[in-house]
């Protein structure tokens, strides 16, 4: 009975845990979208943030797309041809690089990269007390820290997947017109003839949902930390954990509202 | 409301803080004069650094009632508690430097904050205080990291003291520093403290730096205040717990209390 009890408490105990840091969390974001729109706004801040956010992923975020590219090819080449249906791949490729691949793909090297060094960062300022010593210097952590790589974020993920969907599609084109020997003409003609603004748009809202959770995860996680090195290092593999599974749920709810079945 | 002439500029009456069962601020009671400096002393990990931090809003006591300009920090709406605190200058135990920053920028940091000064002016101001505190100007373009850890306490005691703050806290400026430039320090502070007609409250192991820069002192033990006097009569206590602790002996009722 008594070990019933306790296992019964233990999982109580673990749920309130977690109700708490959701809780947590809610009033973290509604903090740091608050202070986005709240002066003093720190340009050089925003600015830097974009640089590590999005220019810096730049290479990571163009490979990954453009060997996606290339694989959804030969992939749908393999099924297709299958079918007769050579002629559907442009449209496959293109459709599942906008609408779907490039963001998520996208979404998760730039949380290794860019929210796993964010996390880092600010865990290491916690736990040196730079954190605090920013508060007593007249400026809001917050505002100083957080805000500007929330904005960031956002702003930078859609960009990146406007080039990672360029890099993909172009990814495809030279599988299909070099290795595959499609006419090259064709295989564009057939990209963008069932291509609608909506795909790439999708697409590009995902993004900057990803780029704000990635953002959120990673100054969460390192604002919170404590706890010396060993701290700082758990804060950034859970901001990276945390954000690439929000990024996967994420997507799944985002396609389901965003559908269009046409 | 004639009690500006009697209120003290720092009060503190029963703050306790707890970390979990652990017990490290039980009723401490603190008044500091405006104007005045007081030098708290107590062995390592006796809550000095949380004391500081409780009244700072960095940490957040248990029970207890922390005074600004007479107004209850803990009480006040967050605009008014936080203004009040906006006074407090504050030197960080380890430094704190911003190690994104090169250090003209970090010493810069709370006058760019408040606009108290232009970006293009900001470098030649923070030579200015690097200057006072011994440091060349060389020194400006460096990163925190490319510096000792002595002269990192110095950039910092140079950012605390930038904004001209009415209240400053110094959380061991000397700790780290060799005698001589200890002596300097203390005199700078002596000096900046008196000049700016600021309060400050000075955290120190070192008994003769504490006789020079504190006017009153207080003695942290147990989590509470065993004794508070005048700062020059540390060394001629007759309180055993602070002549044990002033002239470091080994035996006394402090080491006691450790084997208990
Ligand atoms: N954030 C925290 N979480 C848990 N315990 C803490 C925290 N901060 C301080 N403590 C504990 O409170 C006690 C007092 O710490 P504090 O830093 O105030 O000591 P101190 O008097 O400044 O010592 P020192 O002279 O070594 O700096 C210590 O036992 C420390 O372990
Ligand atoms: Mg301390």
């Amino acid at each position: 009975m008594k070990a019933i009890l306790n296992v019964i408490g233990h999982i109580g105990a673990v749920v309130l845990d977690a109700l708490g840091l959701v809780g947590e969390l809610a009033i973290f974001a509604g903090t740091g979208i608050g202070a986005i729109f709240r002066p003093p706004f720190y340009p050089r801040r925003i600015g830097a943030a974009l640089m590590e956010i999005g220019f810096f992923s730049l290479p990571v975020v163009s490979l990954t797309a453009l060997f996606t590219g290339m694989v959804l090819a030969l992939q749908s080449y393999t099924g297709f041809s299958r079918f007769n249906a050579e002629s559907a791949i442009a449209s496959v490729v293109i459709l599942s690089v906008t609408r779907e691949l490039g963001p998520v793909l996208a979404g998760l090297m730039v949380s290794g990269r860019a929210g796993a060094a964010m996390a880092a960062e600010l865990g290491t300022m916690r736990v040196t007390d730079q954190i605090d010593a920013l508060s007593t210097l007249s400026t809001e952590p917050m505002q100083y820290l957080v805000a500007p790589r929330l904005l960031a974020g956002t702003i930078a993920m859609p960009l990146l997947v406007v080039i990672a969907d360029i890099l993909g599609v172009m990814g495809g084109f030279l599988v299909a017109w070099l290795k595959l020997g499609f006419n090259p003409n064709t295989y564009l003609i057939n990209s963008f003839t069932n291509l609608r603004a909506e795909d790439v748009l999708s697409g590009l809202i995902k993004a900057a949902v990803f780029g704000f959770v990635i953002a959120l995860m990673g100054c969460f996680n390192g604002y919170r930390s404590k706890g010396g090195a060993q701290g700082v290092g758990a804060a950034t593999t859970s901001a990276v954990v945390s954000a690439s599974i929000l990024i996967l749920a994420l997507d799944y709810i985002l396609t389901q509202l965003l559908f269009t079945a046409k | 409301m004639n009690a500006p002439m009697t209120q003290p500029k720092i009060r503190v009456r029963g703050l306790k803080k707890y970390f979990g069962d652990k017990k490290v601020l039980d009723d401490v009671d603190i008044d500091i004069v405006a104007g005045t400096g007081l030098v708290v002393i107590g062995g390592s990990g006796s809550g000095k650094s949380v004391l500081i931090k409780s009244i700072l809003g960095l940490v957040t006591p248990d029970s207890g009632v922390i005074e600004i300009d007479g107004i209850d920090v803990l009480k006040a709406p967050r605009a008014q508690a936080r203004a009040l605190r906006a006074q407090i200058g504050m030197l960080f135990q380890n430094g704190a430097l911003f190690d994104s920053l090169p250090v003209w920028e970090n010493v810069a940091f709370g006058l760019l904050a408040e606009k108290k000064i232009k970006r293009s002016q900001a470098r030649a101001k923070a030579i200015e205080f690097l200057a006072q505190v011994g440091l060349a100007d060389n020194v400006a373009s460096l990163s925190p990291a490319e510096l000792s850890g002595g002269m990192q306490k110095r950039v910092a005691l140079a950012r605390a003291i930038a904004s001209a703050p009415a209240i400053m806290f110094f959380d061991e400026p000397t700790t780290g520093l060799d005698p001589i430039m200890g002596a300097v320090i203390d005199e700078l502070i002596v000096d900046c403290v008196k000049r700016l007609g600021s309060t400050s409250i000075a955290i120190t192991h070192d008994m003769a730096s504490a006789v020079r820069i504190g006017d009153t002192a207080a003695m942290l033990y147990e989590g509470k205040i065993t004794w508070t006097g005048k700062a020059s009569d540390l060394l001629t206590s007759a309180n055993p717990v602070v002549d044990q602790f002033t002239h470091g002996r080994a035996e006394g009722p402090i080491k006691m209390a450790l084997r208990r």
